[in-house]
């Protein structure tokens, strides 16, 4: 669509936008302008700054006084979620904000309730959002009760909400994380719809392509300033990860380890399986190796790393490492085995947000560290210390809460616990999510040493260029089974369409080589 | 300042500016120092200011001998106020601890009208309380079922074990060989009160000092992730209930010394009550993982000195209910509204 931001006024403007936390200046005199139907991405490394103004913008927090925004031209004072509304602005979450045990319609109609005789008018609120359902183009009813509904049909509810809420300025922070690439496709369509209708988009995302294909103009931020906007025709990778970062990033997904010894197997898994997700699994790890396991969302890939790991219970199958069989039927058996495993759900599954960096870091040790019970605090500390400088984690000091932490730095938090337990396996699932572009280089990095030091590590990734980057061979999940293997000795090189292929089944697949 | 002043004097333009930035960075410094300082502190500016005002208001609440009274009043509530917050770390609750503390003080005394083995009272009791917390711990640990349903299930079921073991009446015994825990001093200082500082002082030490507690901050803080850390998370559970359980039977020990009787109906009546309100007032949050041992102190010392208080200024017993409670609420919400300054990015 073409789009001439001087023909109209900006919708929205931002200017001179300071925000200082108590020892930090979360933003030092950022601008933003958004022009009616464009979409706006904005762009930076985590800690950059991006939520913290949008949740300026929605009223979530205070900027400090100096700066000014602008609706329609006119200055307007946003001191809280309702004021933001009020001026139509939306912000659609990660963690999506809906109310599972209540219907489409009751959410969508969530504080402005539709009363008649002073009770709850529920069919005038089914009638009064389907219009906007059908418009979204959504496959689901009014009355359908939201915890029924997938992650992509909740997101359409809180677009549509947003939409019936008569929103003018919507703002999608990451909102094709959880997605398949199927409903990713179908979130593009509905944005660049919500855009012919005249809305602004600020959209948010560390994903390249999503950029550039959805994007008229990217801003980005650097440590809470602003740097610069480009136009969508002068978008270009280099340039973007130039302003973003400060400085170039070369070998991005470059091996830098020897090649594994096949003959030294650490880890093996032979028919493993738990009735549901994981329809009997093998594999075998090597020493040193890279071991990539691609698939579709869904394809039960996190459900196997959970099943080695002892966090689920299995049904059949052996594991052992350095050929010998172990149990494995807790978490906690298989790091004292030398088997940890990196979660996918950083926050709700991984870190203690309101513990320190440094608690963060030894919860898992600390019983090792231990003299009758009793934490060894100096231990803990210098632990903490090195953590911190060897993965080069940005804190302020070991005693913050991991919660006040970015993504990037929160994920080399989790990381290095799993590091101090020494392991000889490392399973990362989906180790770059949700991180920037600068994190991920560096956690590429600490993958790359691992290796070389003779760690086996499972990569579960859905970015193909990471797995193809990263893994010196890749076995392809499909409905719960290994489809195929790419690398290695299997004969068939890496490769994007070799993985799609796989993972779809839409040729015959190979053999298991295993 | 010298340094400060000197900048005055240059006069220029990026020395004024490098200026303000050092004073905002001081003041941004001072804040968090203030802030921490609050969050350490929680609300013991509350207990000063209610000393403070009833010190004012009425004659001899610094007497020693008043006291003395607080301390002792406040010294049961502060052990069971101890368990409680093991529990409440955890993300649980135990809601039975006033009626095995009434069943373990039964037990107690008639452990001490065994002739010639009148101390057995203690284990007697000990075991007793020991015994019930491992039981809701086992329901809640491994049967997974709610801490709140397993324990409002056994305030009521353990009520009815402590009547049927005493017979439902009061058992006496003016002869109670460890009556000296309830009525005598060690240095001027009564048992109870170094009972309940040794109470505290320990749990400090195992919520700071060791592997357990901050095992039992992570289980609070996010179970799954606590699992997925290699923490046995059932068997955290297990323990803290039994700790809770334990400690209420010290609380029967303490309070059997105290009054040389029990009575399975009536002792114990909404002690946990006073025990939550002494750990919220504490500023342990509700949900799991954050919270402190010292706080509760602070907690259970306001209740005591409000209680104390308002019984000094003759206050009649309704009225005392009620200002306890919106005290209470109000004490909290303050707290909220402190805290919300302390951004989270």
């Amino acid at each position: 669509m073409p789009h001439d931001p001087s023909s109209r006024p900006p919708l929205l403007e931002m200017r001179g936008i300071s925000k200082t936390f108590p020892g930090v200046r979360a933003l030092n005199d950022v601008r933003l302008s958004v022009y009616p139907g464009e979409v706006h991405s904005l762009m930076g490394e985590n800690g950059a700054g991006k939520s913290t103004l949008m949740k300026i913008l929605s009223g979530a927090y205070q900027a400090d006084a100096g700066g000014q925004i602008l609706i329609d031209g006119k200055p307007v004072t946003i001191d809280g979620p309702l004021a933001a509304r009020a001026l139509g602005v939306a912000v659609i979450y990660q963690e999506l904000s809906l109310a599972p045990n209540l219907s489409v319609a009751e959410n969508i109609h969530a504080g402005r309730e539709l009363r008649r005789g002073g009770l709850v008018d529920r069919k005038g609120m089914e009638r009064g959002c389907e219009d906007v359902l059908k418009r979204l183009g959504a496959s689901f009813k009014p009355h359908t009760l939201v915890g029924d509904l997938s992650i992509a049909e909740r997101q359409l509810v809180e677009i549509a909400r947003a939409v019936h809420a008569q929103a003018r300025i919507l703002v999608m922070d990451e909102p094709t994380t959880p997605l398949s690439s199927r409903e990713t496709d179908r979130l593009f369509e509905l944005v660049r719809r919500l855009r012919e209708e005249g809305i602004a988009i600020i959209y948010i995302s560390h994903r390249m392509a999503e950029i550039y294909e959805l994007s008229d103009r990217v801003s980005v931020l650097r440590d809470g300033s602003y740097v610069g906007t480009l136009m969508r025709e002068d978008l270009s990778a280099d340039s973007l990860v130039k302003m973003m970062v400060g400085r170039d990033i070369s070998g991005f997904y470059k091996k830098q380890h020897a090649p594994y010894d096949p003959g030294n197997v650490v880890l093996s898994v032979r028919d493993i399986a738990d009735n549901n997700r994981v329809k009997g699994c093998s594999l075998d790890l090597h020493k040193g190796e890279v071991l990539g396991i691609a698939g579709l969302v869904g394809a039960g890939r996190t459900e196997l790393a959970r099943l080695i790991f002892g966090a689920e219970e299995k049904t059949r199958g052996e594991v052992s490492m350095h050929g010998k069989p172990v149990k494995l039927r807790t978490p906690r058996d298989a790091i004292d085995a030398g088997l940890v495993y990196l979660t996918e759900d950083r926050k709700g599954q991984g870190l203690f947000l309101d513990m320190s960096v440094r608690d963060n870091i030894n919860i898992t040790v600390a019983g090792r560290d231990a003299k009758a019970g009793v934490m060894d605090l100096p231990r803990g500390n210098t632990r903490a210390k090195d953590a911190i400088a060897a993965l080069t984690i940005r804190v302020p000091n070991m005693r913050v809460n991991v919660g006040a932490l970015s993504g990037g730095n929160q994920q080399k938090v989790l990381l290095s616990r799993l590091l101090e337990t020494k392991p000889d396996v490392l399973i990362l699932d989906e180790p770059t999510r949700g991180v920037d572009i600068g994190a991920k280089s560096e956690i590429y990095r600490i993958i790359n040493d691992l290796a070389r030091s003779g760690v086996g590590v499972i990569v579960i990734s859905s970015e193909l260029p990471e797995v193809i980057g990263v893994a010196d061979r890749v076995l392809v999940m499909r409905e719960g089974e290994i489809a195929g293997e790419l690398g290695g000795h299997s004969g068939t090189p890496i490769s994007q369409e070799g993985i799609i292929e796989l993972a779809t089944g839409s040729k015959v697949a190979l053999d298991q080589a295993a | 300042m010298a340094n400060t002043t000197k900048h005055h004097e240059t006069g220029n333009a990026p020395v004024a500016k490098a200026e303000s930035t050092t004073q905002r960075q001081s003041r941004i410094e001072h804040r968090e120092r203030m802030q921490v300082l609050m969050r350490t502190a929680g609300m013991l500016p509350v207990l000063i200011l209610l000393c403070i005002g009833f010190g004012i208001v009425t004659d001899g609440f610094f007497s020693f001998q008043n006291l003395s009274i607080v301390a002792q009043q406040a010294s049961i509530n502060i052990v069971l106020a101890a368990g409680m917050t093991f529990v409440i770390l955890t993300g649980g609750i135990d809601l039975s601890v006033g009626s095995v503390l009434s069943a373990a003080a039964v037990t107690a005394l008639l452990a001490s009208n065994i002739p010639g083995w009148g101390w057995l009272g203690i284990p007697a009791a000990l075991a007793v309380g020991l015994g019930f917390g491992v039981i809701n711990g086992l329901l809640i640990a491994l049967l997974r079922l709610p801490p709140f349903i397993v324990t409002l299930g056994s305030l009521t079921a353990v009520r009815g074990i402590a009547r049927l073991i005493g017979h439902d009446t009061t058992i006496f015994n003016p002869q109670l060989s460890f009556a000296f825990i309830g009525n005598d001093t060690l240095f001027g200082v009564p048992w109870l009160v170094i009972i309940a500082i040794a109470v505290v002082i320990v749990s400090w030490f195992v919520l700071r000092r060791t592997v357990l507690g901050l095992r039992i901050y992570s289980v609070g803080g996010n179970p799954e992730a606590a699992r997925l850390s290699g923490i046995k998370v059932w068997g955290i559970q297990l323990f803290v209930y039994a700790i809770s359980g334990l400690l209420a039977g010290l609380g029967a020990v303490m309070s059997a010394a105290r009054l040389y009787a029990a009575n399975g109906l009536q002792l114990g009546q909404s002690y946990e009550l006073d025990a939550i309100a002494a750990v919220i007032l504490g500023g342990t949050s509700f949900v799991g993982g954050v919270g402190s041992i010292v706080g509760t102190l602070v907690g259970a010392l306001i209740i005591a000195v409000l209680t104390n208080g308002l019984v000094l200024l003759g206050v009649s017993d309704i009225w005392q209910y009620i200002i306890k409670g919106l005290v209470i609420i109000g004490a909290v919400a303050l707290d909220r509204y402190r805290q919300r300054g302390s951004a989270r990015t």
